[in-house]
């Protein structure tokens, strides 16, 4: 059970570092959300109920941690993106294709 | 010994985090590096709990991780439309 644990950790941690490499790389502000937000969501779930394997005594707590980081930070960076958007903070020069002004129906 | 090993690679990328923090240029891309580091940080203190053998970092983490959550909410709103 402990191994279970220790891999699952692994597995976590290795996600983290993923997603903070991609914070580093990626080009522009969207992109930057994509790579941080799914990685360390993913990473920080794997890692927090890695550790409640580990230590049986602390599972439920660990399982209240990892399902509010599940819930909050998609949230916190669906806010993050909608603000941006509406600063007009640019694309990167490469985009193909930008439909924002066509749904909204706003006028640059 | 495996905790420890985790432990230097959850830091190594809490450090290109805050390098993000630094070199960002606009005000959202130091916003998003922000959120990253925090959820990364939640995860690396729930992982010192198990190293250091102590039940109090879980509280810690889960205070820091609804505290992190209003902060980045409040910035999202001062982004959108000022104060």
């Amino acid at each position: 059970m402990e191994i279970f644990g220790m891999i699952l950790i692994g597995i976590g941690a290795a996600f983290l570092l993923i997603g903070s490499i991609g914070i580093y790389r990626m080009p522009d502000v969207y992109n930057r959300i994509q790579a941080g937000t799914k990685c360390t969501t993913l990473g920080s779930f794997l890692t927090i109920i890695g550790v409640g394997v580990v230590q049986p005594e602390w599972f439920w707590k660990t399982l209240i941690i990892a399902i509010f980081v599940l819930v909050s930070n998609p949230v916190s960076s669906h806010a993050l993106g909608r603000a941006s958007r509406k600063k007009r903070i640019s694309l990167y020069e490469k985009s193909v294709v930008d439909k924002t002004d066509e749904f909204t129906g706003q006028q640059k | 010994m495996a905790i420890t090993i985790f432990i230097f690679i959850i830091c190594a990328g809490l450090l290109i985090c805050i390098l993000r923090m630094v070199l960002g240029p606009t005000m959202a891309d130091r916003a998003i590096a922000m959120d990253t580091a925090t959820t990364v940080s939640v995860a690396l203190l729930v992982l010192l709990g198990l190293f250091f053998d102590r039940y109090v970092y879980l509280d810690v983490s889960l205070v820091y991780s609804i505290i992190s959550f209003v902060g980045l909410i409040a910035i999202a709103r001062y982004l959108e439309k000022g104060i």
